[in-house]
């Protein structure tokens, strides 16, 4: 192989293990800025060593041995200069022989280091946008240029809002350790809603011309498949887990679909299903299966289910919308909230007709949080239309199409409110 | 990116022989890390081609032919359907795969088609106009 090909290789086989060796270090050295900073001095060893005596036949395992060692001499240095400074660090004070705790550690080798790094990434001490960012950056490996592209942000903010999670994160004291039992029950939430959170972003872009990006929605899968795959077996609380998979797995089926060549915005009930992906719609059934075995009913599994319904109609005509509208009526009570009373009055729309729909709204019209809403009178301006009062359907649709920032989406609704003309 | 892999078959997989069960354990540990980080979409071994068919195109005419089939240099054993950022980390993963076979042997690595990313420029209006009446005709069936 030539040098360049040498170096690519040993350098995607690094990318591979670098979110792993970050969470191992990190659990050493409490600090994910020295943990990166060792975990690439195991990079440049390899760089050096391995174009002479071949890939190790474990790199993983040999890149997190020299990191630690690398970890342990710097902490030794440390340790000695601190010592002759007169000063006690507080973690010195604390262990009596703490490189010997670390030397130990090593073999204490859980293989959750990962799961520790996301967990810590996500810990719901830091902002939703802190944690998103963060934890794309060190466990999903993208630049701060494609994070801040991602969210229509710029690299300068993304980059602080990094530096800053950083830093609470080491001033915390956090252990990057997966937090146990009931611990980990309520950390999961936060876990959960970031990987959801970059996973919309990519789904449904909420701002921007493009109606998705792909790139992102497959990185929140991979997140997702990373914990639904180190929670342990018969978990209780893996239940969501595999529920937002699910969920993912299922929406992520269409994204295909959702626009059209011109990059147009197409709605559920116009897709061309048969660009809907079924291997990824099998895999989603599946993990709502072992949602539904861990005794799921939670939020997350609830909407798997509804998009489990849509992904088992061949025709949008076949689509169970009795059934869409119950799981609606029991999600509203485990997570009430004015969008999925939203959603419910659509599901009754379909089910029992448009005044049933109109009926619903009318009880949500005042929600504060529906206020800029733009899904709101789109659909009071679509049951408006199927029940025939077309003057009134325009008006919603127009009003719609003002509140999306979204541009596909705004020219989707005022074509709608155009076709109230005829 | 989606990318298939392709384990090329040998006489070996040919025979319908059983892999050691040093073997089944290693890829029973290199499918759980591919699966623990979230790259195994799909997956699935192909029985022997003594159990396949083929079928012939010619113009019009359509032919049967019944496996096994002699160029087993030719053929797959089984596939993967991996989610990677690119070719290079597929190639990592590939690197780390235990030898599937007990001789020498060989993985085929194929990205998969993006529709619109990949055919987006070189599309013609007419092109895209046939394209779009056959994703209604599919809508209708």
């Amino acid at each position: 192989m030539a040098a360049d090909e040498t170096h690519r290789a040993i350098e995607a086989v690094f990318l591979l293990e670098r979110a792993r060796l970050i969470g191992g270090l990190a659990r050493m050295v409490h600090d994910i800025d020295r943990a990166e900073e060792f975990a690439q001095d195991a990079l440049v060893s390899a760089l050096a060593e391995w174009p002479k005596g071949g890939v190790p036949a474990n790199p993983g395992a040999w890149l997190m041995a020299v990191a630690k060692r690398r970890a342990i001499d710097a902490l030794r240095r440390e340790t000695m200069r601190v010592r002759k400074h007169g000063e006690i660090a507080q973690e010195l004070e604390e262990a009596e022989d703490p490189v010997g705790a670390i030397e130990a550690a090593m073999d204490d080798d859980l293989g959750d280091e990962l799961l520790g790094l996301i967990f810590t990434a996500c810990h719901p001490m830091l902002s939703r946008e802190a944690r998103a960012a963060l934890t794309l950056r060190v466990v999903g490996g993208l630049t701060t240029g494609e994070i801040a592209r991602a969210f229509l942000s710029n690299e300068a903010t993304i980059a602080q809002r990094i530096v800053r999670a950083k830093k609470a994160i080491a001033k915390a004291r956090l252990a990057f350790e997966v937090p146990r039992g009931a611990e980990r029950a309520a950390r999961l939430p936060s876990v959960l809603e970031v990987i959801y959170l970059i996973f919309n972003e990519g789904y449904a872009a909420t701002a921007g011309d493009d109606l998705v990006r792909p790139g992102l929605a497959q990185e929140a899968l991979r997140l997702g498949r990373i914990v639904a795959g180190l929670m342990p077996a018969g978990a209780p609380d893996g239940a969501e887990v595999f529920g937002l998979l699910a969920l993912m797995e299922i929406q992520a089926s269409r994204l295909s679909a959702r626009s059209g060549p011109d990059g147009a915005f197409i709605p559920l009930t116009e897709q061309n299903r048969a660009r809907w992906d079924q291997l990824l719609i099998r895999r989603g059934f599946e993990a709502l299966a072992r949602a539904e075995e861990l005794g799921g009913e939670g939020p997350y599994m609830l909407q798997a289910a509804l998009a489990a319904c849509h992904a088992r109609a061949r025709r949008a005509d076949d689509t169970d919308w009795p059934r869409i509208a119950a799981l609606y009526d029991r999600l509203r009570m485990v997570a009430p909230s004015p969008v999925v009373d939203l959603n419910r009055a659509v599901a009754h729309s379909m089910a029992f007709g448009p005044e049933a729909g109109l009926t619903l709204l009318d009880e949500i019209a005042d929600a504060p949080a529906l206020r800029f809403y733009a899904p709101l009178p789109a659909a009071r301006g679509d049951f408006l239309f199927r029940a025939g009062r077309l003057a009134e359907a325009r008006t919603e649709f127009e009003a719609a199409a003002g509140l999306t920032r979204n541009a596909r989406e705004a020219a989707f609704l005022r074509a709608r409110a155009e076709a109230c003309d005829r | 990116m989606r990318v298939f892999v392709f384990v090329k078959a040998t006489e070996e997989s040919e025979r319908g022989a059983m892999p050691s069960p040093e073997l089944i354990e290693a890829m029973g540990k290199y499918n759980e890390e591919l699966i623990n980080a979230g790259v195994m979409v799909g997956g699935d071994g192909l029985k022997p081609s003594s159990q396949g068919k083929r079928m012939a195109f010619d113009g019009d005419s359509r032919t049967v032919i019944d496996g096994p089939f002699a160029e087993t240099r030719e053929l797959v054993a089984g596939l993967w359907i991996w989610e990677v950022k690119d070719m290079d980390e597929a190639l990592a993963w590939a690197r780390r795969c235990p030898n599937p076979m007990s001789g020498p042997s060989e993985l085929e690595l194929r990205p998969v088609i993006e529709f619109e990313t990949d055919f987006a420029e070189t599309m013609t209006p007419e092109g895209a106009a046939i394209h779009e009446r056959n994703r209604q005709r599919l809508e209708e069936e």
